[in-house]
């Protein structure tokens, strides 16, 4: 029993990653009908965002020690960063520590800028161009995009941890009745899945109660319509874009002290995150988030030794063999829309 | 003049091909070997093979791709198949290749009659994720679970200890054709120039032509005139009457069966099958190819091919030392400005310059090179006879 | 660059006919050459093989700078590093033969498909003697076998699975990198030592060649001591998120977890690990402590503070006291401002290794190389003394055991060596059965044409 429970808690986890980033892609899909394949990309940037941040914090200067030596045999040349040097090494070394949760601050506007230029620059002159082209200048975008970060930042990840106030695991079971230490569950993934949660709910409420909200699920339904009644839905869409570039940019920050960033992130995501969109319906933002923590469940499942010493290999092909039930049993996926990207 | 059942422009058209495919091995050697600029020299067997082979798999793809609009992720499975059978062939049998061949092309017809059938029953994104799937789940299982039958990460390869039951004495201990080695060429040094003329890339460069031709008479069919209208309105044919799903099945098979040849190919001119070609980057490969050459021409996807593989295999071959080399004339700090510009593009960041050429030919020729290459003619022409343009202007947009 | 001396023979035999505008097709040739590529004009080119993107970029790029280090001291530019150092001493700085050395660089991607294109690109157009480089067992067994049809050599890069030189060994590739048989000989006693007899390890294993054969070597290494293998499970490579993976194992009744993974994958899944709680917790009244056999500088760079106490095995570090390793991180620091990782130090060797082979042979060609290499003892290339065995191309030298360092002062110094593994104990049989047993061959040597 707790074996299952701490699966369903793996699988939120991952869910919560993959409900985020199909989130803004079904976004974008709805609303612009432009398929996307740039967005993991944004989302590799918003966890170099992070990276950067924690870079920044720590730029340091020089100090000789004299008492130690480099591996050359040279004085050693300590690094100490500025921050220290002005705020204190205490507030200092807190600002480093606390640099991911931090770089959300810094992530939500650069990324609203990036979806931004992306948005005026490349996508809206590929909104009457048929999918295949957009799947194509939006699939060379993200490979100029991962070049650039590798360029800078090199190949191997980058560890950039959880503040130290997150360190450790709580005891999860205890709050179900389990006894002490059966079901541990780290700090930070359950910090994970609360944001997504929360940043989900934001989506959706904003969606809801707000006019501009209003106006793009109108949008969505019927933009010829909407654009009748004399409302500049372009502006909106834009706007809506650069939320979905923020959403996919703060999921990446925030997962970083779950997995150590490296450029092609962006790429490994980006077909799951294509699979989760259709299995959850193309356009359809409950859906996204619905297939997204059923994969992710599923896919923890799956991974259970004892199911996988009874069909060998399925952790490796679940995703697939699910989209492709799904699929062929219910074509517009878990909630889209009839004849939605059929043609 | 009128051959084979082809009017007398495609004809032309195919002699062309035909001409320009044969003298390959002189055309990429354009530079005599002890220039600095032999660099580009791409006329080396091996690249020469990768040519024609990815030429023949982007053609595949552009019968189903270019003519009915579906847009399959998943071919690189029947290129992966394709390998494998060939190298198993090898080390039951023997290095000839034409069993092999044989069996590539059955066994990945049965593979795109299955994941076809199943796909073909949704259309639009809904198809291209489920060839994605399917093309997915062959590669993991290839990858990891299959590796007593695909020899896994390390790719299947001929041991020793392997059966090879046709084997002779004096067998070829490499892929042949009936005794043609693969591997061999004849090499013709003239004006420091170095042509070389290999079997492999003969063998490969004739099935090529077959394969175009039957391509060329699949376009000029009704049958490829029905995959068009497929393209164009599915939901009328539906309306008249017409099951379309046949068609599509037989062009998806079809196609699969040339990603099998062109797998099949793969092996024969290096026996070794890796999991890696059946990845979805590969089936992502073809897409790229076919769009970038244009999608729906005849041209378009030969073009594309050699396009890309002519970027991975010269231009990530550009290091620092061939940049110091170039730029050596120059002043030091020219010189080191314009070798620092060139690391974004060229040696290890030659995906960037790919990803922005996807982006440039996307942007600004949406009908592919193919539509540049028009372009560029029509401007000729326009200034030959003066404005007498009415019928010249550029294809609109074939994709999608 | 690219001056390959195929072509420049090209040129010295037109020169007679040039100005003769069109020359007849005079001299068609197939294999007028003793052995492939065989180089005939002043220099001589190699081929450095190794990953320029994907994941294994960085380590590539590590491997880069150690070759071109070796072909400037081999062609008697800078302070010569190991050269100096080198028992033996037929190189003298004046290229290789008389001829300069010269190379070309290719990008793997670390795929078995590109490596072998890109290989036969460097063979076919820029006329390479040799093939060094690599970083990963695919790739080299790949590599290997299409230099052996080629017929010039393969120096291997790193690659650390049994099978490079067990079941897939080749006459005409060469290892110089530890092996995962090596690994689990290694770390076991030092295991013993500070974790005991009685202990119960759960395995996580990348699913492919190199991972099995990894999990086989360590598995029969610890059971030797009495350890219990509770459990082995296949993790999907690139899997990133291992939790799934993890989250079984504190209740399996498993107070070690071994990761028998690389790169990427080994950063993940030990920072998973950490994160879970595994380091603190205790199970059969023990502490639980997890073991990576494997390590590299950049994996451990990657895993920054989560490799604190964790053991593994390297097959060289810049640390090591003896002239030869201080002669090349002096050397390499100087030039690139960092010290060398174990895959620049064994391409670096590699390349010597080949260099003075050709000299001692007299002779670039592929089966006399070769036989200079086969059971060619030497020492200074920081190693220590050091085998190159006839019967399976693998060389035979001390293996590194490895502990995460507990207080750093610096960024190169994560990993602390803890047991020099003497080479008597990493030593087998040549048909040992994780190598393939009595069925692998190396066949014969090839020349090519």
């Amino acid at each position: 029993m707790d074996a299952i429970i701490l699966q369903i808690l793996n699988g939120l986890d991952k869910g919560s990653a993959y409900a985020l980033i199909a989130l803004g892609l079904t976004l974008i899909f709805g609303t612009l009908g432009v398929v996307n394949f740039a967005h993991g990309a944004l989302f590799m940037i918003g966890a170099f965002v992070a990276v950067t941040l924690q870079r920044i914090l720590s730029l340091s200067y020089e100090q000789i020690d004299p008492e130690k030596t480099d591996f050359l045999g040279n004085p050693l040349k300590v690094q100490v960063p500025y921050v220290d040097s002005w705020f204190g090494a205490d507030v200092g070394a807190w600002l480093i520590d606390w640099s991911v949760p931090i770089a959300i601050v810094m992530a939500i506007p650069v990324m609203l800028l990036v979806g931004f230029i992306m948005e005026r620059g490349l996508i809206k002159h590929f909104y009457k161009r048929p999918h295949a082209d957009q799947i194509l200048v939006t699939f060379g975008l993200a490979i100029v995009l991962q070049e650039l970060v590798k360029y800078f930042f090199g190949a191997n990840p980058i560890q950039t941890g959880a503040p130290d106030a997150f360190a450790g695991s709580m005891d999860f079971g205890s709050l179900l009745g389990f006894p002490p230490n059966s079901i541990m569950y780290p700090y930070w993934r359950l910090v994970y899945f609360l944001f997504a949660a929360i940043v989900i709910g934001g989506v959706f409420a904003f969606l809801q109660f707000t006019t501009f909200g209003m106006v793009v699920r109108a949008g969505m339904a019927d933009r010829e319509t909407v654009g009748l009644l004399g409302i500049n839905i372009d502006k909106r869409f834009t706007l809506m874009f650069g939320l979905a570039a923020a959403v996919a940019g703060v999921a990446g920050v925030m997962y970083t002290p779950i997995l150590a960033p490296n450029y092609h992130m962006g790429m490994d995501f980006l077909v799951l995150s294509f699979v989760v969109v259709v299995v959850g319906g193309m356009g359809s933002l409950p859906g996204a988030v619905a297939a997204g923590f059923l994969l992710g469940i599923l896919q923890s499942f799956a991974s259970m030794n004892e199911i996988k010493s009874l069909i060998p290999g399925i952790d490796q092909v679940i995703i697939y063999l699910v989209a492709i039930i799904i699929l062929l049993t219910r074509p517009r996926g878990l909630m889209g829309r009839a004849g939605v990207m059929e043609e | 003049m009128k051959m084979l059942g082809l009017s007398k422009k495609d004809t032309t058209f195919l002699l062309i091909v035909i001409a320009l495919t044969l003298l390959t091995p002189i055309l990429l050697q354009p530079f005599p070997a002890s220039s600095t600029l032999a660099q580009f020299n791409a006329g080396y067997p091996d690249l020469m093979q990768r040519f024609a082979i990815f030429g023949i798999f982007a053609i595949g793809f552009n019968i189903l791709f270019g003519l009915t609009g579906y847009l399959s992720f998943g071919h690189a499975a029947f290129l992966g198949v394709g390998s494998y059978s060939v190298v198993w062939m090898y080390k039951l049998l023997g290095y000839n290749v034409v069993p092999g061949l044989i069996l590539a092309i059955i066994v990945s017809a049965l593979f795109a009659l299955l994941i076809g059938f199943v796909s073909l029953r949704r259309s639009g994104i809904y198809f291209s994720i489920l060839t994605l799937a399917f093309a997915q789940m062959c590669y993991n299982l290839a990858y990891s679970v299959l590796t007593p039958l695909t020899n896994g990460e390390t790719g299947l390869q001929v041991y020793t200890n392997d059966a090879q039951v046709l084997m002779g004495e004096n067998s070829p201990t490499s892929p042949h054709f009936f005794g043609i080695v693969m591997n061999e060429s004849a090499t013709w040094n003239v004006g420091g120039w170095q042509f070389v003329f290999n079997n492999g890339y003969y063998f490969t460069a004739i099935i090529a032509i077959l394969v175009f031709y039957l391509s060329l008479r699949i376009f000029r069919s009704p049958f490829g005139l029905m995959l068009r209208a497929i393209k164009t309105n599915q939901t009328r044919l539906n309306y008249t009457g017409i099951n379309t799903r046949p068609y599509t099945l037989a062009a998806f098979v079809i196609s699969g069966m040339y990603a099998g040849l062109a797998g099949g190919l793969m092996a024969s001119m290096d026996p070794l099958a890796g999991a890696e070609r059946m990845q979805w980057t590969a089936s992502g490969e073809v897409v790229l190819m076919v769009i970038l050459g244009g999608a729906g021409t005849l041209m378009g996807p030969i073009l594309g091919a050699g396009f890309i593989k002519y970027f991975e295999n010269i231009f990530s071959k550009i290091n620092d030392q061939v940049l110091h080399g170039w730029f050596a004339f120059l002043p030091d700090g020219l010189e080191n400005f314009l070798i620092g510009v060139s690391h974004f593009f060229v040696g290890k960041s030659w995906h960037l310059t790919l990803g922005l050429l996807f982006m440039l030919v996307v942007i600004f020729l949406p009908g592919g090179l193919v539509e540049g290459g028009q372009r560029i003619a029509n401007a000729f022409r326009k200034r030959k006879s003066g404005g007498d343009d009415a019928e010249t202007e550029a294809q609109p947009s074939a994709a999608e | 660059m690219s001056k390959s001396n195929f072509t420049r023979r090209g040129l010295l035999k037109t020169g007679a006919v040039t100005g003769a505008g069109l020359a007849l097709p005079t001299i068609f040739t197939s294999g007028a050459a003793a052995f492939t590529n065989e180089p005939t004009g002043d220099t001589v080119t190699f081929g450095f093989n190794v990953p320029q993107t994907g994941p294994y970029a960085d380590e590539g790029l590590d491997e880069l700078r150690a070759q071109e280090l070796a072909i400037e001291h081999l062609n008697g530019m800078g302070d010569g590093g190991m050269l100096n150092t080198f028992s033996s001493k037929v190189l003298d700085g004046t290229g290789v033969l008389g001829k300069k050395a010269a190379f070309v660089t290719g990008d793997t991607q670390t795929k078995s498909d590109a490596a072998r294109a890109s290989a036969k690109s460097m063979i076919e157009k820029d006329g390479v003697v040799m093939i060094n480089g690599g970083s990963s067992s695919g790739v080299a067994v790949a590599v290997q076998g299409l230099c052996q049809e080629a017929g010039i050599i393969f120096m291997a890069g790193l690659t650390h699975s049994n099978d490079t030189t067990g079941k897939d060994r080749k006459a005409n590739g060469f290892r110089h990198f530890f092996n995962a048989y090596m690994s689990g000989a290694a770390l076991a006693p030092v295991l013993k030592n500070a974790y005991g007899t009685d202990r119960r390890a759960y395995h996580l294993t990348a699913d492919y060649t190199w991972g099995w054969t990894q999990q086989e070597s360590i598995q029969s290494a610890t059971e030797a001591l009495g350890w219990e293998t509770v459990n082995n499970v296949m993790t999907p490579v690139g899997a990133g998120d291992f939790s799934s993976y993890i989250t079984p194992v504190l209740n399996s009744g498993a107070d070690v977890l071994i990761l028998n993974h690389y790169g990427g994958d080994m950063i993940n899944s030990l920072t998973q690990a950490v994160q879970f709680g595994l380091r603190d917790a205790e199970a059969n009244g023990k502490n639980f402590e997890i073991v990576v056999p494997l390590y590299s500088e950049l994996m451990a760079a990657g895993a920054g503070e989560n490799i604190k106490g964790v053991y593994g095995s390297m097959n060289w570090n810049w640390q090591l006291q003896d002239e030869g390793t201080q002669a090349f991180v002096k050397s390499f620091g100087e030039k690139y401002g960092r010290p060398p990782s174990n895959s620049a130090h064994t391409c670096y060797v590699q390349t010597l290794l080949y260099a003075d082979a050709v000299t001692r042979a007299g002779s670039f060609a592929p089966c006399a190389v070769a036989e200079a290499l086969e059971g060619f003892e030497f020492d200074g290339l920081g190693n220590g003394p050091t085998l190159y065995r006839a019967e399976d191309h693998q060389c035979f030298k001390d293996v590194l055991v490895m502990k995460g360092a507990e207080n750093p002062t610096t960024e190169y110094d994560t990993l602390e060596i803890v047991e020099q593994t003497p080479v008597d104990q990493v030593m087998y049989e040549p048909n040992h059965p994780m190598f393939g047993g009595d069925e692998a061959s190396l066949g014969s040597c090839n020349d090519g044409a």
